[in-house]
Order: structure tokens, then sequence, then C-alpha cells
């Protein structure tokens, strides 16, 4: 099937769409990236046979089914363990030090998705002898995705991957002393899970919740306008405490909102940032 | 040709074969050229910017990587980071994603070309140039539905014929042309240069 080419009048209806979505649902997509939104609209316009966004929004208001359906759409679902595993490189040697000299740690993994990287960091943390005193919350606002995440339980094709990414990432052991395989799945060490809160949160609507010595939040605010990437940044800045550390996705900044300046530059290419202590 | 259109962006897709063909395309374009340039080149999700950084030093016009929330600006050529959708905002800002691949792609040459085509419309110009897959070929009809102007590589002067065939099939594009002729035309005065 071939999709029209977007018209004014199409982008009347997804204003309206993600208007009726707030109304009905309390689902906030308003300010997020307009283009972003659209293609996984239109993706999902043509998995339902609709032939309009409108119709589509006739649907979800009638059908929470429906609504279902198109909220997992639109949720950011890509993620793998040790994703850019030179991040995890960094952070075990610019970060994990500081960190040592803490009694008791709280990291806040925020757009957590199925929970590769909450499962990453336990096991970094644990290598690096941290993970008894760690308490992790993570957390996202797709409660599909944060029931997955609690299995800990992930398709075995990828398990080739994850161990490269693991090996470039300074992995200290074998990666397979972290998992069982099972059929086509692979199962990690419930272990693993001892010090991690999974919780439904959204960083659109929901306020914070706790105070933390580290957020890492990849790949998330590009999804966001400049205006709704601020807010959440604020939410963020609140949360961590003078000395905390903040982590983002490669190409994502503390430029242009209120955190610049107050934050130093830890490593400039993998993003991560150090809430100075005034 | 339209002459009454003013040209304000233009996107090109590469894969396989793409870097030599950028190498000649790109220094041909002055540092004033008048329209903002954004390229999807396909590559290995953990490439440096050694591309990029290559591409700017051979010529006179700026090309960067591009950063998310940038303004699309005339006389700027913008490559889509390695491993990140490129998209084009309603407002004319450069959007990243790391959505699902599309075509086997990240960056993905129809994700650019479709929000490309839905924010410039008649003012913008689709090239699919050299490449082994079928990407850009939906993009480019994109382009083409909304009026803009549509050029696919001759396959037989592309480096890898697969991706400008597929191209040729679903856009039915404009111009069907080797690279040398597609340069000629990015400078012909009256179509994106002043007359």
């Amino acid at each position: 099937m071939e999709h029209q080419q977007p018209t004014p009048t199409e982008n009347i209806e997804l204003e309206l769409l993600l208007q009726a979505m707030y109304l009905q649902y309390g689902y906030d997509f308003r300010d997020y990236s307009r283009a972003h939104i659209k293609r996984r609209v239109i993706h999902r316009l043509m998995q339902s046979g609709l032939s309009s966004i409108s119709e589509l929004q006739h649907k979800i208001l009638h059908d929470p089914l429906c609504f279902e359906k198109l909220i997992r759409d639109l949720s950011i679902n890509v993620t793998e363990m040790f994703r850019n595993p030179y991040f995890y490189k960094s952070m075990r040697q610019n970060v994990i030090p500081l960190l040592k000299t803490y009694p008791f740690l709280k990291i806040w993994i925020a757009g957590c998705s199925s929970g590769e990287e909450v499962y990453s960091f336990a096991i970094l943390l644990k290598e690096e002898g941290l993970y008894e005193r760690t308490q992790i919350y993570a957390t996202d606002f797709n409660h599909d995705v944060i029931q997955k995440a609690k299995t800990g339980v992930y398709p075995i094709k990828y398990i080739k991957e994850y161990t490269a990414n693991y090996q470039q990432a300074g992995g200290k052991h074998s990666f397979s002393n972290y998992y069982h395989a099972s059929n086509d799945s692979v199962i990690f060490d419930p272990e693993l899970k001892k010090q991690i809160v999974f919780a439904v949160h959204n960083l659109v609507t929901d306020a914070v919740f706790a105070e933390v010595n580290m957020v890492i939040c990849r790949n998330v605010l590009i999804y966001f306008n400049r205006k709704l990437q601020n807010k959440v940044l604020d939410i963020f800045d609140e949360s961590i405490l003078p000395g905390g550390y903040i982590g983002l996705g490669s190409k994502e900044t503390l430029q242009f909102s209120s955190l610049d300046g107050r934050y130093k530059t830890v490593d400039a290419k993998e993003k991560i940032f150090k809430k100075k202590i005034e | 040709m339209n002459k009454q259109t003013t040209y304000r962006a233009i996107v090109i897709g590469a894969s396989s074969g793409g870097l030599h063909a950028l190498k000649r395309l790109l220094p041909a374009l002055p540092a004033d050229y008048p329209c903002a340039v954004l390229v999807v080149q396909h590559m290995s999700p953990h490439s440096d910017n050694y591309m990029t950084t290559m591409l700017n030093m051979a010529s006179s016009i700026k090309v960067k990587e591009a950063d998310e929330k940038e303004v699309v600006v005339p006389g700027t050529v913008y490559v889509a980071p390695p491993d990140y959708h490129m998209m084009v905002e309603a407002d004319e800002t450069i959007s990243l994603s790391v959505d699902n691949k599309v075509n086997y792609s990240r960056p993905s040459i129809d994700v650019l070309f479709e929000t490309a085509a839905d924010t410039f419309g008649e003012q913008l110009i689709g090239i699919v140039l050299t490449g082994a897959n079928a990407d850009g070929a939906a993009g480019l009809r994109a382009v083409k539905n909304a009026g803009g102007y549509t050029i696919v590589q001759d396959p037989e002067d592309a480096e890898s014929p697969v991706m400008p065939a597929a191209a040729i099939r679903l856009a039915k594009p404009h111009s069907i042309l080797s690279l040398d002729e597609i340069i000629k035309v990015l400078l012909k005065p009256g179509f994106v240069l002043p007359l």
C-alpha cells in the first residue's frame, strides 16, 4: 500500500490525535519530535488498515487496546547490552573510581526500555565491587517494556553482539558467567536484579522521585523538542546530588540547557558530565 | 525543469561506492551554494567521523556531521551520524533517532527523504547515487510526490547499480544522469544557482 504524501490536513489531524491521547489517557507526546511521531503514527495507520489519522483518533478514543498498540509503536525500544561500549569503558575509568568513595549509591536509569542497559550497569557495578551498596531505579513510561525488563530474559540471537560489546566495554570476566541459555533465550542471573527497582515513570508528566548520584538517560532526549528537553533536564538536575553525574547519548548535550555551566565535562565524546559542587 | 521553483534543499542518498561519488560531488559545490545539502551515506554503526572530516577538508562548502536540533541553512552539507536516522522537522531543524533500521539501514535514506519532502515540498531536490540495496527508492518517490525534483545516478555510471535501478523503478525520476552530469545540473545557472 502506498501512503499518500502528507498534507497540511494530515498535520492538523496529527495535532488533534496527540491532543486526544493526552486528554483521554494522560500520555503527552505533543512536545516530541514531530517528524518521528508522524512516521510512527503512519506506520500504525498502515498496520491497522485505516485510511486517515482522524480514523485512528476515533479508534483510540473508543478502543483502549488500539491505544495500547499505538503507545507501543511510539515508545523507543531499540536498545542493546553495553550499547556504545566505550561509554561503559569511560564510566569504568572516569566515574567509578569516584563513586567508590561513597558509602551508598543511587543510580537512576531513565527511559530504560526493556532493561538491557540496566543489566549492563548491574554487571559493571558488580565487577567494580560497587553493586551491593547501590540502588538502581530503572524507569520507563511504557508498562509493557518494564514488565519485560523485570524478567531479564532476552533473545539468544543477540548474545554474540552483546558479548563483543561487553568485552569492548572493559568486561573483566566471561560474559557467559552472567546468564544461562534456555532454548532461544538467555536468562540473566537473578542476582543481578537484587538492587534494581523497576518502575513506570513518565519523564514528560511525572516529577522527581529520588535524589541520586547518577542519572543515565541515553537516546531519549533526542526524541523531544528543545522545550521538553529543558524540562526533563531540569528534572534530572533536581534529582542529581552535588558532585553527581549524568550520562547521555552520543549526540545529546547539556549545551543550550539551564544545566550548561553548572556541570563540567568528564568525557566530551561519551557525553558524561559532573554536577559542580557549589 | 521548472524554472519558477526556488530550490532550498538537496537530499542525497548513497550506499556502497558512495564515498567515491561524494568525494567528487561535494568538492564541486561552492562555499556559498544557495541550498542546504543533507546526506545519508550508509556506513558501519561503529564508524567515526573520519569520512565527514575528510569530505570537509576536500570541499569549499562546509561539510559537518549533523547535530540534533540544528537549523538547516544554505551553504552547508549535513551528514547523518553513524547509527542514527536523520530527519528534518517542519521548523527546518534536524532531529536524530535510534529507531529500528529501515531497509536494514540506520541511517536510512528513506527516512531522510520522506521527512525532508514533508518539510521542503517542491523546494527540494532528491538524488539517489550508487548503492547495493533498495533504500532511497520509496524516499525518492515521496520527494517526487511532494513536487520536488528527482535525480538518479545512471546505473551504468554507478559503482553499484542496484540502488539507482530500484529508485528508477519505483520513483520514475525526472532525470537519470551520470555523476558528471549531476554535478553540471547542480551548478547550472537558472536551476539551483541564479541565472
